[in-house]
């Protein structure tokens, strides 16, 4: 087994035993509000870092100026509640455009 | 009638949304060098669209696949919160419930929710369960087919539109509270300081550093 097999089904198999948490558990247990709160801080938390760090960093260093822009126009349209597919093809398409244009 | 016809609009359109994002994810994994059965099979047994680029984004960038199954499994754990959220909404039976589980996804929980009554929001659940497992996944497909051929999906600019997904997804959740508000700002930071010094995944685990000021006070 390829280390890139082993982790597919790692993450197939450890996300599947999340998801069934809840419809096993279904009944039997009721989680705290408090933990259920952590719970989904956590994740804002992740996916904010996993924005900021995949925004403005590539490998260990600076992305370039193209892809962060891109991306704060998508934050923009999000923020004023543009529609999910704008917020997708507008934050690629300025970055595609600065890239057209000579910037990294 | 109407309510279940803006329903399916609504469906539709977060599905051909997901479909870009799905056609981008296929196509940054083979460019970066992936064979085409990663992203595809990644998508039809993970099924998670965040952790896929991050597990991806991670193997590409040659932190190891222990780093991106553990960011991946981390970025999920919230399906668990999410499974307890719907558990009587999927069903009672055994194949529902086996079925129902690998379709709970951030959109379906939040289009089941948003129903107001529970016929309807089992209605919700499963049509945009279904609806988004098959698109997603036929996205991919195609985005991984056609990588190669896209060339550099620099670019297009694809590298841009996941963090911009994500930012759609969360700020929801930061505009309506503080508390969560400082806990990722601190996060991010945390993030973005270690970058440069830590291997690659571990930057965002270290995030979680931030819900130490979450903590409103009472």
């Amino acid at each position: 087994m390829t280390p890139t097999v082993a982790a597919v089904l790692v993450l197939a198999v450890g996300t599947y035993a999340f998801r069934l948490v809840g419809p096993l558990l279904h009944g039997r247990v009721e989680l705290p509000a408090r933990v259920q709160e952590l719970l989904s801080t956590a994740a804002v938390v992740l996916l904010v870092a996993l924005l900021a760090t995949g925004a403005l960093t590539q490998a260990h260093g600076f992305a370039g100026w193209a892809r962060p822009l891109g991306v704060l126009v998508g934050g923009v349209l999000a923020w004023r509640r543009a529609p999910f597919v704008m917020v997708v093809l507008g934050a690629a398409a300025v970055t595609a455009l600065l890239r057209a244009a000579g910037m990294a | 009638m109407t309510a279940d016809r803006g329903l399916l609009r609504d469906v539709a359109l977060v599905c051909l949304a997901g479909g870009v994002v799905g056609v981008s994810f296929g196509a940054i994994a083979v460019a970066g060098g992936l064979p085409v059965w990663v992203p595809v099979v990644m998508s039809l047994v993970v099924y998670a669209g965040s952790a896929q680029f991050s597990a991806v984004g991670i193997l590409l960038a040659g932190g190891g696949p222990f780093a991106a199954a553990a960011t991946g499994l981390l970025l999920n754990t919230r399906t668990a919160a999410y499974s307890l959220a719907v558990a009587d909404i999927i069903g009672r039976r055994r194949a529902t419930r086996l079925i129902g589980a690998h379709l709970v996804t951030d959109e379906t929980v939040a289009f089941a929710l948003a129903q107001p009554d529970p016929r309807r929001r089992r209605a919700a659940f499963w049509i945009s369960g279904v609806g988004l497992f098959v698109s997603w996944n036929l996205c991919v497909l195609g985005g991984a087919l056609a990588g190669s051929a896209l060339g550099d999906t620099g670019t297009y600019g694809l590298d841009a539109a996941f963090p911009a997904v994500l930012a759609a997804l969360v700020l929801p959740a930061l505009r309506g509270d503080a508390g969560v508000r400082r806990a990722a700002l601190a996060g991010a930071a945390v993030a973005l300081a270690v970058t440069s010094v830590v291997p690659a995944g571990v930057p965002v685990l270290l995030a979680l550093a931030g819900l130490l000021v979450a903590r409103r006070p009472a």
